[in-house]
């Protein structure tokens, strides 16, 4: 039975120029990552600190937590809590109305997406607008990020342009990227004006001092967060951090893994709504603190690694099944290497369960990443999961995907390589009968041909050869 | 230096490849090395254990425990399932009655041409005419074990043969055990990408010291057409060096 996944591979697969635009972009950014960390020793000390203090905050995090809470009230930054995504659109809808905000600015933000932000809104009568060009193209294009840090990154420059012609009639026609990102600005100055809502995300938030830190390349995502009076910002709970000084390290982690660049061209360190005699910034700051999951995978010693992330993407970019794929494939919020340990933790095994076995555990994610989360070592435990049928695991669905004929031929097979006599009386047999070998195998012989079973097996051919069985 | 080893010949070589497994274990004991083939061996356990299968993949790693007991090295024709003897036993065996045995064993475990470079030092006589040599690491060699250098310094030890590397040559050829099997279309991509890339080079023969990525790539280039010869490391080098058949 062919899945939805495979089918979506499949078709994904067939489409050269998406496969063409996404190879062509990760190759460059896997080339800038590498000239981003020309001193092998200091890339791997920083990527021990990033373990180090990711780890500490998963560690640590309902303490972490409430410590962040605390600090940011302190500062005048209003603290919700939601349990779901669903909770969390609820709380953003609440303070908007009570706003009286019709549409909100939105910089870029994964967890919006996890949230289902925009969809929801829009039922509600609210227009999410977005700033940041890559979310911006693929609003304007009707689709999801194809990629958590460059979402748009599987359209090219023509396709860009047509979609700029078509939404933007009246502008002059953009096909260099200057043109293209002149106008961009042109129509998003216009937007910004007399906005009185703006929501982003987090990349990283103090604890002790109650600072959220927000990187950005393009300065509108600084716009959404100082223009309107209101700002809501959106953090997945584990992003949080236990001191201000923990932040070099992984900003410098993050951005030259992410896009090879030694700082971003905006870095902004948010900690509070306008003071008194203030010129500018927001009136009012929220902070929402979606779990969705979170504290559920931070149960599990091995599996909590997950939350280390600091979506870098840098997993994605090395990927030879993403490369392949794109993100759309994979019809989830997060995709490549970190999608496949983070959404069927979130989603369950039954559902993302298949997410797990889309890797050959070539390891490339791993030796990228910037917090060492060991990506083949949580895959093979999600595989495990998703057949284990005892009772005691904290990882949702386990065991949903224990189909009882593979469980049964597993069994067999591990009792025949046990029995290391009942095993080579089957390669004995198995060469004896070598011409029945069908010449088909599916799925292998779909695009290979098949080996074919030697005619007398090495542990024959070893003892002939006069090798000796023991010592 | 070693004088008598143990060979684990992996289930792959067993029964579809033994030629190479021969040929290893034959550099081994030119080498001046005692080679003992235990007949009790039989799979690593890797495909059950990648499968999310880990009851049936211990129970398979405890009757290879059996099969290699005594303090001797296990030369391993593979970085694949060298990989899951050195460092998935003591995992899969952690807080079990075999924890201790698995970390002892895993000690012990020494991939082929980690073994032939940095322990045995081989010097080889090239017998062979000049040759363009394209070579494949496994990802497990790789990332793994770190030992993907040792199959370059091995050929480099043969002076007629010209090493050539590849396109992307760190990236996976799509074989990954299971994942073959399971995600087709993905492992057939990236099949066809790397048989592109080798294809590219001319050269005339492609080694790799993992049978799974042979199988993978061998078969691809067989139903395309073309393409070199498709050969394990340790046979080729047998090959160049003996005068035998």
């Amino acid at each position: 039975m062919t899945s939805e996944f495979r089918l979506a591979i499949g078709a994904a697969l067939g489409r050269e120029r998406v496969r063409t635009n996404i190879r062509k972009a990760m190759d460059g950014l896997v080339s800038k990552r590498a000239a981003a960390f020309p001193d092998a020793d200091e890339r791997e000390r920083l990527r021990d600190q990033g373990e180090a203090i990711r780890g500490e905050s998963v560690a640590r995090l309902p303490e972490l937590l409430e410590e962040l809470e605390r600090s940011c009230t302190r500062n005048g930054i209003q603290v919700h809590w939601a349990e779901t995504g669903e909770d969390a659109n609820r709380l953003v809808l609440d303070i908007l109305r009570h706003a009286g905000a019709t549409a909100l600015l939105k910089g870029k933000s994964m967890v919006s997406e996890e949230m289902g932000l925009n969809e929801f809104l829009k039922h509600q009568g609210i227009e999410a607008v977005e700033t940041d060009l890559g979310e911006l193209i693929i609003q304007l294009a009707g689709e999801a990020p194809s990629h958590i840090i460059a979402p748009a990154i599987h359209k090219d420059r023509a396709e860009v342009a047509a979609l700029f012609r078509e939404h933007y009639p009246d502008e002059p026609p953009a096909e260099r990227i200057e043109e293209m990102t002149a106008l961009a600005r042109r129509v998003m100055r216009k937007r910004f004006r007399g906005m009185t809502a703006g929501l982003s995300g987090v990349n990283f938030a103090v604890a002790e001092t109650g600072t959220l830190c927000l990187v950005e390349n393009e300065g509108n995502g600084r716009l959404c967060t100082t223009l309107p009076d209101l700002h809501i910002a959106v953090m997945g709970i584990e992003k949080v951090i236990a001191r201000l000084d923990q932040v070099p390290p992984l900003l410098t982690l993050l951005t030259r893994s992410a896009t090879g660049q030694p700082i971003t061209t905006y870095v902004n360190f948010i900690s509070g709504p306008r003071r008194p005699g203030e010129q500018d910034g927001p009136r009012a700051v929220h902070l929402i603190l979606l779990d969705n999951g979170r504290s559920r995978i931070r149960l599990d010693p091995e599996l909590s690694a997950t939350l280390r992330c600091i979506r870098c993407a840098a997993c994605m970019n090395h990927c030879p099944v993403y490369t392949r794929l794109g993100g759309h494939a994979y019809g989830t919020v997060y995709p490549g290497p970190i999608g496949s340990i983070l959404e069927p933790q979130i989603h369950g095994l039954a559902e993302r369960g298949e997410m797990a076995e889309a890797s050959s555990l070539c390891g490339a994610c791993a030796e990228v990443c910037p917090v060492r989360i060991p990506i083949p070592r949580l895959l093979n435990r999600l595989r495990f999961e998703a057949v284990n049928a005892q009772a005691d695991s904290p990882t949702l669905g386990h065991g949903s995907r224990r189909l009882a004929g593979q469980a049964g031929l597993w069994r067999l097979w591990a009792w025949t390589c046990a029995h290391p006599r009942i095993y080579r009386t089957l390669t004995r047999l198995m060469t004896a009968l070598r011409q029945l070998q069908p010449s088909r195998i599916k799925p292998w012989t779909d695009t290979r041909e098949a080996p074919r079973i030697a005619n007398q097996d090495l542990h024959r051919q070893a003892r002939a050869a006069g090798f000796t069985d023991r010592l | 230096m070693p004088n008598t080893v143990y060979f684990f010949g992996t289930c792959l070589i067993d029964l579809l490849f033994p030629r190479t497994g021969l040929a290893a274990m034959r550099l081994l004991k030119r080498a001046g090395v005692r080679v003992i083939f235990p007949q009790g061996q039989t799979c690593c356990g890797q495909p059950a254990y990648n499968a999310g299968y880990r009851d049936e993949a211990r129970r398979v790693a405890r009757a290879q425990l059996d099969a290699f007991p005594a303090a001797v090295p296990v030369v391993v024709p593979s970085a694949s399932c060298a990989g899951m003897l050195k460092v998935h036993y003591p995992l899969l065996l952690a807080d079990t009655a075999d924890a201790a045995r698995a970390d002892a064993f895993a000690g012990r475990v020494v991939e082929l041409t980690d073994f032939l470079t940095r322990v045995l030092d081989v010097r080889l006589t090239d017998l062979g005419p000049p040759i363009r040599v394209a070579v494949h690491n496994s990802c497990s060699s790789r990332r793994e074990l770190g030992v993907a250098d040792a199959t370059r310094d091995l050929l480099r030890r043969l002076a007629r043969v010209d090493l050539v590397e590849p396109e992307r040559a760190h990236e996976c050829c799509g074989f990954g055990g299971t994942f073959a099997i399971k995600q087709p279309e993905i492992s057939a991509a990236m099949a066809a990408d790397k048989t592109s890339a080798i294809a590219a080079t001319g050269a005339a023969v492609l080694v790799s010291q993992d049978c799974g990525c042979l199988m993978n790539l061998g078969g691809t280039f067989a139903r395309r057409g073309g393409g070199p010869v498709i050969k394990h490391v340790a046979e080729f080098i047998w090959e160049r060096t003996s005068h035998d058949e």
